[in-house]
C-alpha cells in the first residue's frame, strides 16, 4: 500500500487558463501561482471550492490578479502530506513557482509550508492555519486568509457559553488540527466538559462514539470534523437519535452548505459559528455569491469564500509590487495592508500575518421550505488569536 | 452494561460489513491467487449505484438490486477485461494493475458524479429503533445489516460446502492444478468466483451508503482494514473471513470506546484521550501480528 498516487494536473486549472494564453503573451510571461490542494477522496469538494473560487476570482479579472496576468498551475495532493511535499518540491525547483496557496488540510500544510518557507517562497493559506505557525514558527511570508484554526473553536465554545450550555461533550479527529479544535474550544468555553474524545481522520463509522455520547448525557455536542467525515458523523448523530434531545454547536468545517443538503431538514435548529455565510449582505459578497452561482450552478462554502478572498488578497498584493513576487519585502508591505474589499466585510491582518475580523452565530432554518444556514448576532468582535504575542519575524 | 452491549453490536455491525467485503477478497486471492487492490472499487460501484437509483426512483428495493447488480456486472467485466491477464503474473503486477484500476474507478467517478458526496436516506421502513434489552434503544437499520450480514455468511456456508459449485471453488482453492487438469472450465468458475466477489462487495458499499456519505475514493478507507481481516482470517477462508472480520470489527470498536477512558485512570485527561486514540487505531494492526505470531497462516488457513 506504500505505492505513492502521482498528481496530476487537474483539468480545472487549464480550463480557468484558457482564456488567457493569448494576452499573455504579449506581456511577457505571466506570473505562475502554485496550488496544492486536496482533489481527490473524502474531502475533495473542500479542494474543489477553493479551486473553483480561486480561478474565478482570476477569470473575474480577465486572467489578471492586481493588474499582473497569472497562471495557476493545479496539483492534487489526495490528503497525502508526503504527496503534497513531492509536488510542492517540483513547483519550487523545476517550475521555479515562487508563490503557493490551496492546501486545505493542517498535516498536509505541516508537511509542505516549511519546505517552502526555507526556499525564499511566499505561502498564502485559504483554509489551513495551525498554531505553530501562527506563534513560535510564525513567518513573514506565511500568509493566512481564512483564520487561525483555534478561532474557529473559540467562537464556537464562546457560542455554546452564551446558549448556557453548562455540560459539553467534544469530539475531533486525532491531527494538528483537531487538537487545536479541542484546545480552541475550551479556551472561551466556561461550562463543564462531560467527554473528550479523538476519532480517526480516516474513520467513516461513528457508532462508538454515539454510544458513548449517549451515556454521558451531555447538555450539547461540539464536534469538528470537516468534509465528508462530517457529514457522515451528522447523519449517524441522527441516526442514533441524539439530535433530538442533545443539540450540536458547530463551528463552520462541520456545517457548510454541502452537509446541509446532506443531512436535510433534521439539522434545522442546529446552531455554527462562521467568519462568513453566503447571507451576508455586503456589496463584495453578494457579487462573489452571484458570479459562483451562475458558473458553478451550486451554492458557494466557506472554503469556496476562502479561496476567492485568498485571490482578492494576491491581487492587492501584486498591485502593490507591480505584478513581482522575487522580492519578498515589498510584497510584505503590499500584503500587509490588505487592501482588498473582503467578502466578509471588515478584515485585516495581526502582527503575525493571521486574520482579525468578527465571528458569527448562525443558526440552520426553514428558509423557504428548506433548510439553510442564517446570520444571527455577532460572537467575536476583531477577534485574532492566541499565539500573536509569541510571533517574532 | 447497557453500554458495553450496545458497543458489542457496533462492533458486531462493524466487523459483518468488514466480512461482505473480505469474502470476495479472500475468495479471489485463495482460489485465483490474485491481490485485487480494486475491491475497494466494487464497494463504490455499490454504493454509487443504489445511491442514484434510490434518488431517482425513491425505491429501495430497486436501489437494493441496481447496487447488487452494478457492482457483479463490472467485477465480471473487470475479471474477463483485465485481472484475467494477470492470473500468470507476479503479485507485483497484480497490484500494480489493480493500484491503477482504483484510480481508473475513483476518477470515473468524480467526472460521472463530481467530488461532492451523495446521500440516501434509510429506507422508510428501516428508521427507527427497537429496544433490543432494556435500556438499549438500537437502530432498526443497523440491526438489519447484521441480519443480512449472517444471513449471506450461511448462504456463503452453504454455497461452499453443499453445492457442486462451491465444491470447485474448494477445490480451486487447495488443488488449482487437479481441478484444471480435470477438465473443469476453470475461466468460467473464476469469473464467476469473482462476480461473486464484487456482488458481496456492492452489497456492503449499498449498506453503507446512508450511514456514510458516498463519495469517490470511499474503498480505500475500509479496504486497508479489510485486508488485515483477510490476513487474521487465513488467506482463501471464508469461515476465517467471517470469524476475522467480527474479531477486527469488535476489538477494534471496544479499544475505541474504552482505551481513553482506562488511561484516563491513570494519567492527565488530554494525554490519555491522545495516547489512547493513537492506541485505539493500532489496535487492529497489533492485533493482526499477535495471530500472525501465533499462528502464521491466519486463524483458519485454508491451504492447511
Amino acid at each position: 500500500m506504500s505505492i505513492q498516487r502521482r498528481g496530476f494536473l487537474a483539468s480545472g486549472a487549464a480550463l480557468g487558463l484558457a482564456p488567457l494564453a493569448r494576452p499573455a503573451l504579449a506581456q511577457g510571461a505571466p506570473l505562475k501561482i502554485g496550488m496544492i490542494t486536496t482533489l481527490s477522496g473524502p474531502g475533495s469538494y473542500l479542494g474543489q471550492d477553493i479551486r473553483d473560487a480561486f480561478l474565478l476570482a482570476v477569470e473575474m479579472e480577465g486572467g489578471k490578479l492586481g493588474g499582473a496576468p497569472v497562471q495557476v498551475m493545479v496539483e492534487d495532493d489526495a490528503l497525502r502530506p508526503g504527496q503534497g511535499k513531492q509536488i510542492a518540491d517540483r513547483f519550487l525547483k523545476n517550475e521555479r513557482i515562487k508563490l503557493l496557496t490551496g492546501i486545505v488540510f493542517s498535516n498536509v500544510l505541516g508537511a509542505v509550508a516549511p519546505d517552502v518557507l526555507d526556499a525564499g517562497g511566499i505561502y498564502v493559506s485559504p483554509n489551513a492555519s495551525p498554531s505553530n505557525l501562527a506563534g513560535k514558527e510564525c513567518h513573514k511570508n506565511f500568509w493566512s486568509i481564512a483564520w487561525q484554526n483555534d478561532s474557529l473553536h473559540e467562537s464556537a465554545g464562546q457560542l455554546a457559553t452564551n446558549l448556557g450550555q453548562k455540560k459539553m461533550f467534544i469530539l475531533a479527529p486525532n491531527y494538528q488540527a483537531g487538537r487545536d479544535a479541542i484546545t480552541g474550544f475550551k479556551r472561551l468555553y466556561k461550562g463543564q466538559i462531560a467527554g473528550e474524545v479523538y476519532t480517526r481522520l480516516d474513520q467513516t463509522d461513528y457508532a462508538a462514539e454515539m454510544a458513548q455520547i449517549r451515556a454521558a448525557a451531555p447538555d450539547g455536542v461540539y464536534q469538528f470534523h470537516p468534509g465528508g467525515l462530517g457529514i457522515a458523523f451528522v447523519r449517524q448523530y441522527i441516526q442514533a437519535g441524539l439530535l433530538a434531545n442533545v443539540p450540536m454547536t458547530l463551528a463552520s468545517p462541520s456545517m457548510d452548505s454541502t452537509t446541509l443538503a446532506a443531512v436535510g431538514d433534521a439539522a434545522v435548529g442546529v446552531n455554527v459559528t462562521s467568519h462568513w455565510n453566503s447571507d451576508f449582505d455586503n456589496a463584495a459578497s453578494k457579487r462573489f455569491v452571484a458570479a459562483f452561482q451562475q458558473k458553478y450552478g451550486r451554492l458557494p462554502t466557506y472554503y469556496a469564500q476562502q479561496g476567492f478572498d485568498t485571490a482578492l488578497a494576491i491581487a492587492a498584493a501584486l498591485k502593490g509590487t507591480g505584478g513581482k513576487v522575487d522580492d519578498t519585502e515589498a510584497f510584505y508591505r503590499a500584503m500587509k495592508p490588505a487592501s482588498f474589499e473582503s467578502t466578509r466585510g471588515k478584515f485585516r491582518f495581526g502582527t503575525n500575518n493571521h486574520p482579525v475580523q468578527d465571528w458569527f452565530a448562525l443558526k440552520v432554518e426553514n428558509v423557504g421550505g428548506r433548510p439553510a444556514l442564517v446570520t444571527k448576532d455577532r460572537v467575536l468582535t476583531d477577534h485574532g488569536d492566541a499565539y500573536a504575542s509569541q510571533c517574532r519575524f | 452494561m447497557a453500554l458495553l452491549l450496545e458497543q458489542l453490536l457496533n462492533g458486531v455491525q462493524l466487523g459483518v460489513m468488514l466480512f461482505l467485503l473480505a469474502a470476495g477478497l479472500t475468495l479471489v486471492f485463495g482460489i485465483m491467487g490474485v491481490i485485487n487492490l480494486a475491491h475497494g472499487s466494487l464497494y463504490m460501484v455499490g454504493a454509487y449505484a443504489a445511491a442514484v437509483t434510490a434518488s431517482a426512483t425513491g425505491s429501495a428495493i430497486l436501489s437494493l438490486l441496481a447496487g447488487l447488480v452494478a457492482a457483479a456486472a463490472v467485477g465480471m467485466a473487470l475479471e474477463y477485461v483485465v485481472l484475467r491477464r494477470l492470473y500468470a503474473r507476479d503479485h507485483l503486477d497484480q497490484v500494480l494493475a489493480t493500484f491503477g484500476l482504483i484510480l481508473f474507478f475513483n476518477q470515473g467517478m468524480v467526472l460521472l458524479f463530481g467530488r461532492q458526496p451523495l446521500f440516501v436516506d434509510v429506507p422508510e421502513a428501516l428508521q427507527g429503533f427497537v429496544r433490543v434489552l432494556p435500556g438499549i434503544d438500537y437502530p432498526v437499520y443497523r440491526l438489519v445489516i447484521i441480519a443480512i450480514g449472517l444471513m449471506v455468511a450461511f448462504g456463503l456456508y452453504w454455497l461452499i460446502q453443499r453445492t457442486r459449485i462451491g465444491m470447485l471453488v474448494r477445490a480451486g482453492a487447495t488443488h488449482r492444478e487437479m481441478v484444471r487438469a480435470l477438465g473443469v472450465d476453470v475461466r468460467l468458475l473464476y469469473t464467476l468466483v469473482f462476480g461473486l466477489g464484487a456482488l458481496l462487495a456492492g452489497l456492503a458499499g449499498l449498506m453503507a451508503g446512508p450511514i456514510l456519505s458516498v463519495q469517490p475514493g470511499m474503498g480505500e478507507q475500509i479496504l486497508i482494514t479489510t485486508f488485515v481481516v483477510v490476513v487474521i482470517g487465513g488467506i482463501g477462508s471464508v469461515r476465517g473471513a467471517l470469524f476475522g472480520a467480527v474479531l477486527v470489527g469488535v476489538v477494534d470498536t471496544m479499544l475505541r470506546a474504552y482505551v481513553p477512558g482506562l488511561l484516563r485512570e491513570v494519567m492527565a485527561g488530554s494525554e490519555a484521550d491522545a495516547l489512547g486514540a493513537g492506541l485505539a487505531s493500532m489496535g487492529v494492526y497489533l492485533l493482526m501480528a499477535l495471530v500472525l505470531l501465533v499462528k502464521p497462516r491466519g486463524l483458519f488457513p485454508a491451504h492447511a
